[in-house]
C-alpha cells in the first residue's frame, strides 16, 4: 500500500515538474526567439531557420536602427517620459496619499475629498470627450500629454495611503510635539517610514511610463513625438492594415519583405530595461501585492 | 461661549490648512483630466462638430443611441465583448489556480522560485511589444507554423486573418501575460492555510489529492471568490489596447470589441457623437455591473475596497 501510493506520488511529480517548465518556457522561448531573430542573417530569419540561437550571427539589425535614428529618437522620448512622468506620480502620490491618510476626526473634510476622487474609479468621460478636452486644451502633440492626464492615479494612492495607515502613529505625534507641521512630518518621518511601499510603486509608475503606447498615439499627430512603445505599436497596426484581403500566398511574402530581423531587435531593446528591473521589482512586489490587495 | 466655539473653529482649519494645500494638486488634476471630459459627454447628445464646439453643436436628444443601437457592427461587438471579456475572466482565474496548486506540491524550492519568477515576467511587458513578438510567432512564416509542418507535417495555417483562430489566440495571450499576477496571489494564500489542518487530514488517512480537495481548495476558496467576483464587474473590459494593437479588418466579426468600435468610430470616421454615445452606454452598463460586484461582495464577505 504504501509503496504503491509513493509511485503514484512520483508520476505525479513527474507530470507536475514537465506542465510547470512547460509554462515557464511559454514565457521564455519568446524572448529568446526574438533575440536570436534579432542577432541572425536576414536572409536566415526569412527563410524561417531560426529557432532559438541565432542563425549565421549579425549585428546589421542593430548597425541599421542606429543608422536609421528614428527608433531611438523614440526611445530617447521614452526615457524623458519615464524620468519627469515618475516624478509627477510620485509627488503627487505623496502629498496626496498623506492628507487623504489622516483620519476624518483629525481633517473633517476628508470624506468629501475622497468622494470627490472616488467618483473617477467608476465614471470618467470616455475615449473621445477626453480627446476633446485634451484638444481644447491644446495639449495635442505636446510632451506633456504624456504626463499631465496619467499624473494622478487614485487607485496608486490609495495603496500609499493605506500603508500609511498602517504605520505606527507614535512617532508622528512625537514629531508633532516637537513642532513638526504637516510638510515636515510628512517628508522627515512618513516618507523614510514609506520605503517598501514608495519603491514598489515608483518600479510601476516607471514601467507604466516605459509601456504605455495608446495615449501617444491618440494624442499626437506627428509621428516623431511618439515614445517607442507607440513607435512599436503603430508598427505593428500598420502590418495588420496591409495584411487583409490578401491570399496566404501573399501573406506569406509580405511578412518576408519587412524586416524581421529590425523588428526583432526593436522588440529586444524595448524589453531589456525591464528584464533589468525586474529582479527588483520581483523582491518589492511580490510582498506587495499579497499584502496590499486582497484582504481574506 | 460664541467666542470660544469660533477659536477653535479657526484653530481646527489652520490646523488643516497645509492639508488642504497638499491636496490641490490631486484636486486641480483630477478636475481637468477627469470631470471635464465627463461634461464633455453631453456631445452624446448632440450632432457635435469640433468647428461648432460643445456650445453652438445642435442638441439631437438620443438621435445618436438610437443610431448605434441599429448598427448590426454595435451588436457584433457587444457580443464579442461579452465572449471574451467572460473567457479572460474565468481562465485568468483558472489557469493560476491550477498552477499555484502545482507550485505548492513542488518539493525543490529553487525551481518552485523559479517558476514562480519566469512566469510573471510577461506580466510586464507592454501589448505593443507582445503583440509584435506574438504576431511574428503565430506569422504565416512564423514559428508555430514551421514547427507544425516539420513535426506533424500540417499546412501552413494563416493564423491571423482567422475568424476561427484569432479569437482564441486573443483570450489564450492576455491569459498567459497575467498568469504570473494571480498565482502569487493565490500561492500566497495557500501558504497560508493551517498547517494543523493537513495534519489532521493526514491523522484521517486522507491521500495528497484529498488533502488538496478537501483542506487547500476550500481554504482558498474566499480569495478564488472575490477574485472572480471583482473581475466580473469588468465584464464589458475585453482588453481594448490588447485588442486594439493586434486587430485586422478580417478578424472584426470575432474580435471588434464595444471600445475598439469606439475608436474607429470617433477617430477614424468622425462620428463623434455617435462614438461618445457607444462610450457613455458601455460605462452605465459597467457601472451596473462593478456596483453589482462590489455589492455582493460587500454582502458576502469582508472584502472592502476603500
Amino acid at each position: 500500500m504504501k509503496v504503491k501510493r509513493s509511485v503514484s506520488f512520483y508520476i505525479y511529480q513527474v507530470f507536475n515538474t514537465i506542465v510547470l517548465t512547460l509554462m515557464a518556457l511559454s514565457c521564455i522561448l519568446p524572448i529568446l526567439h526574438v533575440f536570436a531573430m534579432s542577432l541572425s542573417s536576414s536572409s536566415a530569419a526569412m527563410a524561417g531557420r531560426v529557432g532559438f540561437v541565432p542563425v549565421e550571427f549579425s549585428l546589421k539589425a542593430y548597425e541599421y536602427l542606429i543608422s536609421k535614428k528614428d527608433f531611438f529618437h523614440s526611445v530617447s522620448i521614452s526615457l524623458a517620459r519615464v524620468l519627469v512622468g515618475t516624478v509627477f506620480n510620485m509627488a503627487i502620490i505623496a502629498i496626496t496619499a498623506y492628507p487623504l491618510s489622516r483620519s476624518s476626526r483629525q481633517f473633517r473634510a476628508r470624506t468629501a475629498y475622497m468622494a470627490y476622487f472616488a467618483v473617477t474609479m467608476f465614471i470618467g468621460g470616455g475615449l473621445i470627450p477626453t480627446y476633446m478636452v485634451i484638444k481644447n486644451l491644446h495639449l495635442l502633440d505636446s510632451f506633456w500629454v504624456l504626463i499631465l492626464p496619467s499624473a494622478m492615479s487614485i487607485w496608486n494612492v490609495i495603496i500609499m495611503m493605506n500603508f500609511i495607515k498602517g504605520l505606527p502613529r507614535a512617532i508622528e505625534e512625537a514629531a508633532f510635539v516637537d513642532g513638526a507641521n504637516h510638510w515636515q512630518t510628512l517628508i522627515k518621518v512618513i516618507l523614510p517610514m514609506s520605503k517598501p511601499s514608495l519603491a514598489s510603486l515608483l518600479l510601476f509608475s516607471m514601467i507604466g511610463h516605459w509601456n504605455a503606447w495608446f495615449d501617444g498615439m491618440f494624442y499626437m499627430n506627428n509621428p516623431n513625438n511618439y515614445p517607442m512603445a507607440t513607435y512599436l505599436a503603430t508598427q505593428v497596426i500598420n502590418n495588420n492594415q496591409t495584411m487583409t484581403n490578401m491570399t496566404p500566398e501573399q501573406l506569406a511574402l509580405l511578412s518576408s519583405l519587412s524586416e524581421k530581423t529590425v523588428r526583432s531587435a526593436q522588440m529586444f531593446i524595448a524589453i531589456i530595461p525591464i528584464l533589468v528591473v525586474y529582479p527588483f521589482l520581483q523582491k518589492f512586489f511580490v510582498k506587495g501585492i499579497t499584502v496590499g490587495s486582497v484582504k481574506e | 461661549m460664541a467666542d470660544v466655539k469660533k477659536e477653535k473653529k479657526k484653530k481646527g482649519l489652520y490646523k488643516t490648512r497645509e492639508l488642504h494645500v497638499m491636496l490641490l494638486p490631486a484636486v486641480i488634476f483630477t478636475a481637468v483630466f477627469a470631470y471635464l471630459p465627463m461634461f464633455g459627454l453631453i456631445m452624446a447628445f448632440q450632432d457635435f462638430k469640433p468647428l461648432l464646439g460643445f456650445a453652438r453643436s445642435k442638441f439631437v436628444g438620443f438621435d445618436q443611441f438610437s443610431y448605434i443601437f441599429t448598427m448590426p457592427s454595435f451588436r457584433q461587438a457587444f457580443v464579442n465583448t461579452f465572449i471574451i471579456a467572460f473567457f479572460k475572466i474565468i481562465l485568468s482565474i483558472l489557469v493560476p489556480l491550477i498552477l499555484s496548486l502545482m507550485l505548492n506540491e513542488v518539493v525543490k524550492s529553487w525551481f518552485k522560485r523559479s517558476v514562480q519568477t519566469i512566469v510573471f515576467i510577461p506580466y510586464f511587458f507592454s501589448w505593443a511589444i507582445l503583440a509584435g513578438m506574438l504576431l511574428e510567432i503565430f506569422a504565416y512564416d512564423g514559428i508555430i507554423n514551421n514547427v507544425l509542418q516539420s513535426l506533424f507535417n500540417i499546412e501552413p495555417i494563416a493564423f491571423l486573418v482567422s475568424n476561427k483562430y484569432f479569437r482564441t489566440i486573443i483570450i489564450a495571450s492576455d491569459v498567459w501575460k497575467g498568469m504570473g499576477y494571480n498565482t502569487v496571489l493565490l500561492l500566497a494564500a495557500i501558504t497560508n492555510v493551517d498547517a494543523a489542518l493537513y495534519e489532521a487530514a493526514r491523522v484521517d488517512g486522507a491521500s495528497r489529492w484529498q488533502q488538496v480537495l478537501h483542506v487547500t481548495l476550500p481554504s482558498i476558496l474566499p480569495m478564488v471568490a472575490v477574485l472572480t467576483v471583482l473581475g466580473l464587474g469588468g465584464i464589458l473590459n475585453a482588453g481594448f489596447e490588447q485588442i486594439l494593437v493586434m486587430y485586422n479588418p478580417t478578424v472584426e466579426k470575432t474580435v471588434d470589441i464595444l471600445d475598439t468600435l469606439v475608436y474607429r468610430l470617433g477617430i477614424a470616421g468622425h462620428q463623434y457623437s455617435a462614438a461618445a454615445a457607444m462610450g457613455l452606454f458601455k460605462s452605465i452598463v459597467s457601472l451596473i455591473f462593478v456596483g453589482l460586484s462590489y455589492w455582493i461582495l460587500y454582502k458576502k464577505s469582508d472584502y472592502r475596497v476603500f
